[in-house]
């Protein structure tokens, strides 16, 4: 059937609910987001450059970017665990701990970020005995790390649960008659048909740990070059007013973000396009 | 935490080749709910520990204090503001893309979820680069004496778009699936557009809109971050609960800080619980709506 841009309907309040959605859409996401091109438009690419490759800045980018790897690598494992348990095993209990994954999408970020510092500093809960091994929890990349890792763990779990929900047991049935261990099933058979639901929590896990700041500034330390994440430094900038400097490296960040969503999915695209063309 | 180690419930026959044996289901458990314990529980019991550590008395009066209180009272106004109007962003934008096709949806909804992909400082920052003294409108609005940054409607914008997709993303992959038949057999019998949105679609999508609704109020009332930006912390007047409880929190007054975090805590608490309950009823209602259509294409 061939129709215009919008396909005839008996419905009514096309007009109505699009125009509202366009027009709330753009005055409150659009035009903002905009501002931020807009402005860091205005500087001259040196300018902008010279701003976004301080050694301070770039310290910023180090460790944002190494802490949300490890953050969402730790999340890639457990979170893997726990979604096993919660799909293939019965125990009491169960439903409880399904709830609780859900728990840092629940729990505001200041919130958690004071208890983790509590938990993890020198005289808190556990900090007190990981003082004595020399293990500096809070105030280090170690603390920012743990505060990614709570804060990336639903992201995973979310994904690969489904996933693994779904899995037929034909496939492993058919690995274990023909004499495959359990061990080789998994790796040969589980695995690879649910990789693309484990890659996407990993890169919805980062690309949440990347812009994560409540739960990380308390537990930071937040020392310039070596504890200072890049969203704070944004903020820090903006305190000083320095305008130009918390827009471009605004615009850095957010652009990274998009891009790492663009490859999700693209990702999510062409692998169910190719399992598509397997079926 | 309840114990990993559970005999396995009677599975079906078919389901045992794919079993694993009983020591590495007690590993693997005990390492999930360790794991949940104590990265997840224990920051919970933290704040809720820390909240009562000097007795209830102390913990009543961190509450009552008129900052706590000013604090709690423009959470609640925000929250007043932003829920609905995204609720009612949700409901049109969900009714243009799922009861009609057009060209451009997919970019429509990815438009939709962007506020998701944006960090929570960048949310605040837009605002002041809009609305600042030196952004694009500040001097018209100093001039004209409307003050949007360092000031509530700033708090409020900020908290819209942090939680601008929330309804519309629950919404529409339900609408989705339960299709347009309902919608057009109504209006086909004479119904008008607004009778088959009360009547029909409201209806069904009730529990979903809830789920959504419940979600954005949790945000909204703890969005860290982005408030952060905008508000400017001035004591007694542009602070939410989140913002209160890093300036007490700073300041070294530990129990009052987790006494006003603990009313966000118990917050999130409600809020997974609702979720549980609402994500079995969605489930249910859908069962429901779709079982006619099916059985129809059965007989």
């Amino acid at each position: 059937m061939r129709w215009g841009w919008k396909q005839p309907s008996v419905i009514p309040g096309f007009g109505l609910t699009l125009g509202y959605t366009l027009l709330y859409l753009s005055l409150v996401v659009l035009l903002p987001l905009s501002a931020l091109f807009v402005r860091s438009a205005a500087l001259s690419w040196e300018e902008f450059w010279d701003i976004i490759t301080q050694p301070r800045v770039v310290a910023s980018y180090r460790l944002t970017l190494g802490t949300s790897l490890v953050g969402a690598s730790m999340n890639v494992v457990f979170g893997f665990i726990v979604a096993w348990c919660l799909v293939r095993y019965r125990f009491p209990g169960r439903r409880l701990l399904d709830a609780l994954v859900d728990l840092p999408f629940a729990l505001p970020t200041a919130v958690s970020g004071i208890a983790l510092t509590t938990i993890y500093s020198q005289h808190g809960w556990l900090g007190r005995h990981l003082e004595p091994l020399g293990i500096k929890a809070a105030f280090s990349p170690l603390g920012i790390t743990i505060a990614l890792t709570f804060i990336g763990l639903p992201f995973v779990v979310r994904t690969v649960q489904p996933a693994l929900e779904e899995l037929d047991d034909e496939a492993e049935q058919a690995a274990a008659s023909l004499g495959a261990t359990r061990w080789q099933a998994f790796w040969r058979v589980i695995v690879p048909s649910v990789l693309p639901a484990v890659v996407t929590g990993f890169a919805l896990a980062f690309a949440r740990a990347l812009g994560e700041y409540g739960s990380v500034v308390f537990i930071a330390g937040n020392m310039p070059l070596k504890t200072e994440i890049t969203s704070l430094l944004i903020v820090t900038k903006l305190e000083q007013y320095d305008y130009a400097g918390a827009t471009a490296i605004a615009a850095t960040m957010l652009v990274a973000s998009f891009v790492i969503l663009l490859v999700i999915n693209t990702f999510q695209w062409w692998v169910s396009r190719s399992y598509q063309r397997g079926v | 935490m309840s114990g990993p180690a559970a005999p396995p419930r009677r599975v079906p026959a078919a389901r045992r080749a794919a079993d694993d044996p009983l020591w590495l289901k007690i590993v693997l458990i005990a390492i999930a709910c360790g794991f949940i314990g104590l990265f997840l529980v224990l920051p919970l019991v933290v704040v809720f520990t820390e909240a009562f550590r000097d007795g209830v008395a102390a913990y009543v009066r961190s509450v009552r204090e008129p900052a706590a209180w000013q604090a709690i009272k423009l959470t609640l106004i925000t929250t007043a503001i932003a829920v609905p109007l995204n609720l009612v962003f949700g409901l049109a934008a969900s009714w243009a893309i799922t009861k009609f096709e057009f060209r451009g949806k997919s970019v429509l909804i990815t438009l939709i979820d962007l506020p998701f992909a944006v960090s929570p400082v960048i949310s605040g920052l837009i605002y002041v680069l809009l609305f600042g003294m030196q952004g694009w409108l500040g001097p018209w609005l100093s001039r004209h004496n409307i003050q949007i940054i360092f000031a509530v409607p700033g708090i409020v914008l900020a908290t819209v778009f942090v939680t601008f997709p929330f309804v519309a993303r629950e919404l529409i992959p339900l609408m989705q699936e339960q299709g347009k038949d309902e919608e057009q057999a109504a209006i086909s019998l004479g119904a008008g557009g607004w009778q088959t949105f009360w009547r029909v679609t409201l209806p069904n999508i009730k529990w979903g809109l809830l789920y959504g609704v419940i979600l954005c109020n949790a945000r909204a009332m703890g969005e860290f971050g982005a408030v952060s930006v905008v508000s400017g912390h001035i004591r007694g007047k542009t602070n939410t609960i989140p913002l209160h409880v890093e300036i007490l929190y700073n300041e070294y007054n530990v129990v009052a800080a987790f006494a006003m975090a603990s009313l966000l805590a118990f917050l999130g608490l409600v809020t997974l619980a609702a979720k549980s309950f609402l994500e079995w009823k969605v489930q249910q209602q859908l069962r429901e709506t779709l079982e006619p259509t099916t059985m129809e294409s059965l007989s």
